[in-house]
């Protein structure tokens, strides 16, 4: 790696350093917290003028903001905090980002070189403890390798399968002179990620999907992850084929749900005509999804008769989970851009009498109409969840503002998974692998700060709310115009909803006892509290909020005992979902086996 | 269609190239751990120190699936450079060495030292009561002198782990 020294810049600290070279990585904003061991980078942040600061209230929102402004704009999320309970705070977030392929740099303050290992006041073994929590972790021993271990960090959290990177920073390091280094222009020594498929990989996956008689594309996150003109070329390449296009919960978005060929979300809450769409298929090709187990169901009954291509820029993804046919290594944009070229220089004809039976078929599933429900529309009857994100969408549709959603985790989120649909990439944060409550709002404030002039939602349940809520904070200081729409059941929805399923209804500590007032919350906070009670309020409350410059809470309270459907049980296969009760005939409950699974 | 944990079971003796650089060895091992693979035995030793890199030699055992998925999880860790799987890439050699004290006296002292001699292996330290000795070979010669020596006053011993390399002209 090439390493030119600049003289005059062997005077600065280390904190003056690391500022450099965060500037010559392109970085406008920091999401921190201080404390005595980053001190110094504090002070030198507080000397300049290019790099900006958004103090949050809790070091796991750092992290969550980090991730929201990442996944919103492409770009590396950077987080600083302090020692010890700083940086085990932010585990949470590290963990979450590492598994949603999130690309963050948190950098950690650490005690001085010489007290590491003694038990200092705010010492953690912050490398140790975050050596699983990270794609990599560094610790800065000495000032000459500050600069170039900086420019790695956010060359690994982009490279490959993003994920998020630590650099724990010593205080003497930061205090004493440091040199400073370029941003290498030569390859890593040893981490240099695939990014062009193999052709010959290309070629057979053609071969198979232009044989297809009933073919599936099943997208993912890694679409969003490798740009907009990946999220292009899928929507290029589905429509050039002409086939059923579906999505995980990372994927929304890539490919437009307004589209036909859209099947919607599928997976445990997905829809029925996506999951017997993935169960008959004969032919399979998966771009940037990891057959996560939310997604498959039981695993020998995944799509059973389906030839499988899987499509990943991480080759341990590959024949992980499920076996495949056909392996892809490569970045999605390369990987779509090979198939449509390889797609149209094949010369086979698509079997087009299949296809349209197969597009028959799936019209069936479709008319079975999964997702729908009844809305009473008696002014004071009780909201349903679903109506109230439907009339979310359409009132937020009509003021044609560019809309990022964030959610929570549990059944709001589901909910919106399926009611707000998404025609564009990066507009939709939400916590998948981990599931981390307490996700939206933090990650909310890091799209808004991104995207200033943006309408930017949370949708949120009231117990998840409650696990960041002191971002509230965040948001005053900033003015950040961050709308929540808390989804208030008074239950841990999902949690009660396992219960009712599982558990013969024994709602074991899953009811909301105590809950705060969140319009008199709000108003603390110096936000705007709303709430709608019944069916006649909820337009009138989604409009004010909407109409307002400053951040909101909406608090929804909505039908108590609402289930989310559909509903794969675990250890069941897609054909066996449980549809709602607006539908007949239900299909076998959870199994002994299944009820092991989470 | 081949799903997880099933199939038989294979040993394979994994060589990984890293950088010679502190928490490597911690992040391998917390590979394993992390995520349930066996490890049957691990050696690692700077190999190039000037280049900074040192090599891990992992004896492990799974069905295919998972051993493809250890070597591709290897793979994706930042200071790694490259993974070989020896057991599947030719023919390999794999040894280890040993070093192990057997106290007695009369016959039994005999016996320990003739089979030591059929053995080839070195007698590096002696007392009128004890020996020790260093043996150098493949896991299943070390196991057999092993089984000999326990009736004969076998006490304590120190094994290296293996040891591996491919044969002929092929490098990592």
């Amino acid at each position: 790696m090439d390493t030119h020294m600049t003289e005059a810049a062997t005077t600065a600290s280390g904190a003056e350093i690391l500022l450099r070279a965060l500037k010559d990585q392109g970085v406008e904003v920091i999401f921190g917290y201080p404390g005595g061991a980053v001190l110094p980078i504090y002070d030198a942040l507080y000397q300049q003028n290019e790099i900006r600061h958004i103090l949050v209230r809790h070091e796991q929102a750092a992290v969550h903001a980090a991730e929201g402004y990442a996944r919103s704009t492409g770009k590396v999320g950077v987080v600083l905090v302090t020692s010890g309970p700083g940086a085990t705070n932010a585990v949470t977030g590290l963990v979450d980002a590492l598994m949603d392929s999130i690309p963050v740099v948190c950098l950690t303050g650490q005690v001085p070189t010489h007290l590491i290992g003694n038990d200092a006041f705010q010492e953690a073994d912050t490398t140790g403890i975050t050596r699983q929590a990270t794609k990599h972790n560094y610790l800065v021993k000495q000032s000459g390798d500050l600069a170039r271990i900086v420019h790695e960090a956010f060359y690994v959290a982009k490279a490959g399968r993003p994920g998020p990177v630590l650099v724990d920073l010593p205080k003497d390091i930061l205090i004493n002179p440091a040199p400073y280094s370029e941003k290498p222009t030569s390859p890593h020594r040893s981490y240099t990620p695939r990014t062009e498929p193999d052709p010959a990989a290309i070629r057979n996956a053609i071969a198979l999907l232009k044989r297809a008689e009933r073919p599936i594309i099943y997208t993912g996150g890694g679409v969003i992850n490798a740009g907009p003109e990946a999220a292009e070329l899928l929507c290029e390449f589905v429509r050039l084929t002409g086939y059923p296009c579906t999505s995980t919960l990372m994927g929304l978005g890539a490919f437009p749900a307004s589209d036909p060929l859209f099947l919607g979300m599928l997976g445990m809450h997905g829809t029925y005509e996506a999951n017997m769409t993935m169960h008959g298929a004969d032919v399979m090709l998966n771009i940037g999804a990891r057959f996560d187990d939310r997604v498959t169901g039981r695993v020998n009954a995944f799509s059973p008769g389906s030839k499988k291509i899987h499509a990943d820029i991480d080759p341990s993804s590959l024949n992980k989970n499920i076996f495949v046919d056909v392996g892809i290594i490569g970045d999605a944009t390369q990987i779509l851009r090979a198939l449509l070229a390889a797609w149209k220089a094949d010369g086979t004809k698509p079997n087009k009498a299949a296809l349209a039976d197969w597009w028959q078929t799936i019209e069936g599933w479709r008319a079975k109409n999964c997702l729908k429900f009844t809305q009473t529309q008696n002014p004071s009857g009780i909201i349903k969840p679903q109506y109230a994100i439907k009339r979310l969408h359409e009132l937020t549709a009509a003021t044609k503002r560019d809309t990022f959603i964030s959610t929570e985790v549990g059944q709001h989120q589901m909910w919106a998974a399926q009611y707000f649909p998404f025609d564009k990439p990066n507009r939709w944060m939400t916590s998948g692998g981990l599931g981390t409550m307490g996700y939206g709002l933090p990650a909310a404030m890091g799209v808004q700060i991104a995207h200033p002039d943006a309408l930017v939602i949370d949708i949120a349940g009231e117990a998840s709310i409650l696990m960041n809520i002191q971002e509230m904070g965040t948001l005053a200081q900033y003015r950040l115009p961050v709308k929540i729409f808390i989804l208030n059941n008074q239950y841990m929805g999902m949690v009660r909803q396992w219960q009712e399923l599982l558990h013969g209804s024994r709602y074991s500590e899953s009811y909301s006892e105590a809950l705060p007032d969140f319009v008199k919350l709000a108003e603390s906070f110096h936000a705007v509290g709303l709430r709608a009670n019944n069916v006649g309020e909820l337009d009138g409350v989604i409009q004010e909020m909407l109409a307002v410059n400053r951040p909101v809470i909406a608090d929804i309270c909505v039908d108590q005992k609402e289930n989310c459907f559909p509903m794969i049980p675990s250890g069941a296969a897609h054909n066996e979902m449980i549809l709602g009760p607006e539908h007949e005939g239900q299909a076998r409950g959870i199994t002994d086996e299944g009820l092991v699974l989470v | 269609m081949q799903v997880e944990g099933s199939g038989p079971h294979r040993s394979a003796t994994i060589s990984v190239l890293v950088e010679n650089e502190s928490g490597v060895l911690a992040r391998v091992i917390g590979l394993f751990s992390g995520r349930g693979y066996n490890i049957d035995s691990l050696t690692v030793a700077p190999v190039e120190q000037d280049q900074r890199k040192s090599r891990i030699t992992i004896v492990t055992s799974g069905t295919e699936m998972v051993i493809e998925q250890i070597k591709a999880q290897l793979d994706r860790l930042v200071p790694v450079y490259r993974v070989s799987d020896l057991s599947r890439e030719g023919s390999h050699l794999s040894r280890e060495l040993a070093l192990i004290k057997v106290v007695g006296i009369g016959n039994a002292r005999q016996e320990a030292l003739r089979l030591a001699d059929a053995f080839r292996a070195r007698v590096i330290d002696a007392t009128t009561e004890s020996f020790v000795f260093e043996l150098t070979g493949a896991t299943d010669k070390l196991d057999a002198f092993l089984d000999l020596m326990r009736p004969l006053g076998l006490v304590e011993v120190s094994r290296t782990g293996v040891a591996a390399i491919a044969r002929g002209t092929r490098t990592i």
